[in-house]
């Protein structure tokens, strides 16, 4: 390797292609068009070229690839979730992770961690046991651990939460992992950009045109597309597009922040989940303390963030790793979360026909990334939801049959 | 800090405020059918935009509404509920 980057360093013209192609103009039509180059509008792009042979295909992102929730993201990725249908589909995901690597060419720094929510209430203690009875009975590593068993994992956790919240136990998944964010959507750009999709990054989505409840074509930033099938991807700008194409949801959008410390040395393996101090932390492969909270408290439809975010998450972090008062913020940001309220997605077919939506991804939709591209793919391809994915249709809210994973998803990610 | 003014106490911390989320006409129950209600119950507005929305200062549990522009989270008036018209 450090030969090969010799070449870099000699060469007076960048030795190496470009990682997508560059497209001057949109062509006039195309089989189907993705809103969104975030992870899930790539994965779909990707799996539509590779697995169902349909390349004649536009992902248009109105900013850069990846810019939106993508790599904004704290990169948990765990299937311990509490639902028969979140806990099968997630699984399927957590299955394809593992050879990403392999099918991009492409490092994505995925490791595998073990990941702890923490239980400081009886009241927590009883639902990790439900999550770990219904994980076990689908096959998923699952197990509620006492306090010895999370101390042995990091020693340098104040087990009493400086008193006033004492852990009483844990909910472990030992799959529990995170990956490189931004390398998963160039993975998937990349390999759909070499399958002959056409990324078009700048180009915004203004208006879809709709005739006679079906899709005709989108209205761009660089021009007009005609089209029968859009994919809308967009995370949380989805009420926006479904605005332009008046379909009424649930869904309403808060930011979630997240900020990360100064690289200490490595002294954190696993992922830790506190529900009840509403904080998360695990360690990046730079070093650096990757840490989250739950949701601002309010709707704000922008990535502005505030003071009190850190303030408040260093209070609680603070009493489970008094030590860390000495260590520095670094960054911290903000995404916007498009939430549901069953915190189960809403996926698939839509009453326009040709308009497939995968969203509702909130605080939780990075790890779901491979099998949000595999079933979206199916879906457009055979105008037919995905059979993993008939558990999280926009018909539920109007047939009272919610997805409730609350449970589950509300501060775990 | 944000500041948000509450009509009774004036200008605090928005931490000490709490949303409850947009205000919304109800449906008479017995008359709507069963997609409106379903609408009522679950459906958001969730673009951006100015809404009017129900606050409460948790101080003094002061219930009042808030019109506010979401996407760039400024609070343009408060008012308590009927007083704004
Ligand atoms: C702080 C934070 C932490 C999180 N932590 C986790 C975690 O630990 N684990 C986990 O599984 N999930 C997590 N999530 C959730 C996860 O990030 C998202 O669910 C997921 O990344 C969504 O991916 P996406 O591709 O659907 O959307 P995005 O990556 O947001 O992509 C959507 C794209 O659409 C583009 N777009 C929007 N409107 C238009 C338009 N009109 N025209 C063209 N393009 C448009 C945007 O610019 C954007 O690039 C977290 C989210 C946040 C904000």
């Amino acid at each position: 390797m450090p030969w090969r980057l010799l070449r870099f360093a000699l060469s007076k013209e960048h030795p190496e292609p470009r990682m997508f192609t560059a497209h001057e103009k949109l062509k006039p039509s195309y089989d189907a068009v993705i809103i969104g180059a975030g992870g899930h509008g790539l994965a779909s792009a990707y799996y539509l070229a590779r697995d169902h042979g349909i390349k004649n295909v536009a992902v248009l992102e109105k900013g850069y690839i990846g810019g939106g929730n993508t790599g904004r993201n704290t990169t948990i990725i765990r299937s311990n979730y509490l639902t028969p249908e979140g806990v099968q589909f997630y699984d399927e995901s957590l299955r394809l992770w593992q050879d990403l690597s392999q099918d991009f060419d492409l490092n994505l720094f995925y490791s595998t961690r073990g990941h702890f929510t923490l239980a400081h209430t009886d009241s927590a203690i009883r639902t990790s046991r439900w999550r770990a009875e219904v994980n076990k009975h689908f096959g998923i590593a699952s197990e509620v651990v006492g306090p010895d068993f999370i101390k042995k994992a990091v020693p340098q956790i104040d087990i009493s939460c400086g008193g006033h919240a004492p852990i009483m136990g844990a909910l472990y998944h030992a799959p529990g992992s995170v990956a490189r964010h931004d390398a998963v959507a160039w993975g998937y750009g990349r390999g759909a950009d070499q399958r002959g999709v056409e990324i078009h990054q700048q180009t915004e989505v203004l208006s879809i045109d709709v005739q006679g409840g079906k899709i005709k074509g989108v209205k761009t930033s660089r021009g007009y597309i005609a089209t029968e099938k859009v994919l809308c991807a967009v995370a949380g700008s989805t009420p926006r597009i479904l605005k332009m194409v008046e379909i009424d949801s649930p869904l309403y959008i808060h930011p979630l922040q997240a900020m990360v410390s100064e690289p200490v040395k490595p002294w954190l393996d696993p992922i830790l989940v506190s529900g009840s101090l509403h904080i998360y932390i695990s360690q990046s492969a730079r070093g650096e303390l990757v840490m989250g909270a739950s949701l601002d408290p309010y709707e704000v439809q922008s990535t502005r963030s505030t003071l009190d975010f850190p303030e408040g998450l260093s209070a609680h972090m603070l009493d489970m790793f008094p030590f860390l008062s000495n260590v520095k913020v670094m960054r911290q940001w903000a995404g916007m979360a498009d939430m549901t309220p069953d915190f189960a997605p809403i996926m698939g077919k839509t009453p326009v026909e040709g308009f497939y939506l995968d969203s509702g991804w909130g605080t939780w939709g990075f790890k779901a990334t491979p099998v949000c591209g595999k079933t979206m793919s199916y879906t457009l391809a055979n105008d037919t939801n995905h059979p993993l994915i008939t558990g999280f249709t926009l018909d539920r809210f109007r047939n009272y049959a919610l997805t409730g994973e609350k449970g589950a998803a509300s501060v775990g990610h | 800090m944000k500041i948000m003014t509450c009509p009774i106490n004036g200008p605090r911390p928005v931490s000490e405020f709490f949303y409850w989320g947009a205000l919304r006409e109800m449906p008479n129950p017995d008359t709507a059918s069963d997609d409106e209600w379903a609408a009522y119950v679950f459906n958001k507005s969730g673009a951006p935009g100015v809404k009017k929305e129900w606050w409460c200062h948790t101080a003094s549990n002061t219930w009042f509404i808030a019109e506010r522009d979401t996407e760039k989270d400024l609070v343009l008036r408060t008012y308590l509920y009927g007083e704004g018209e």
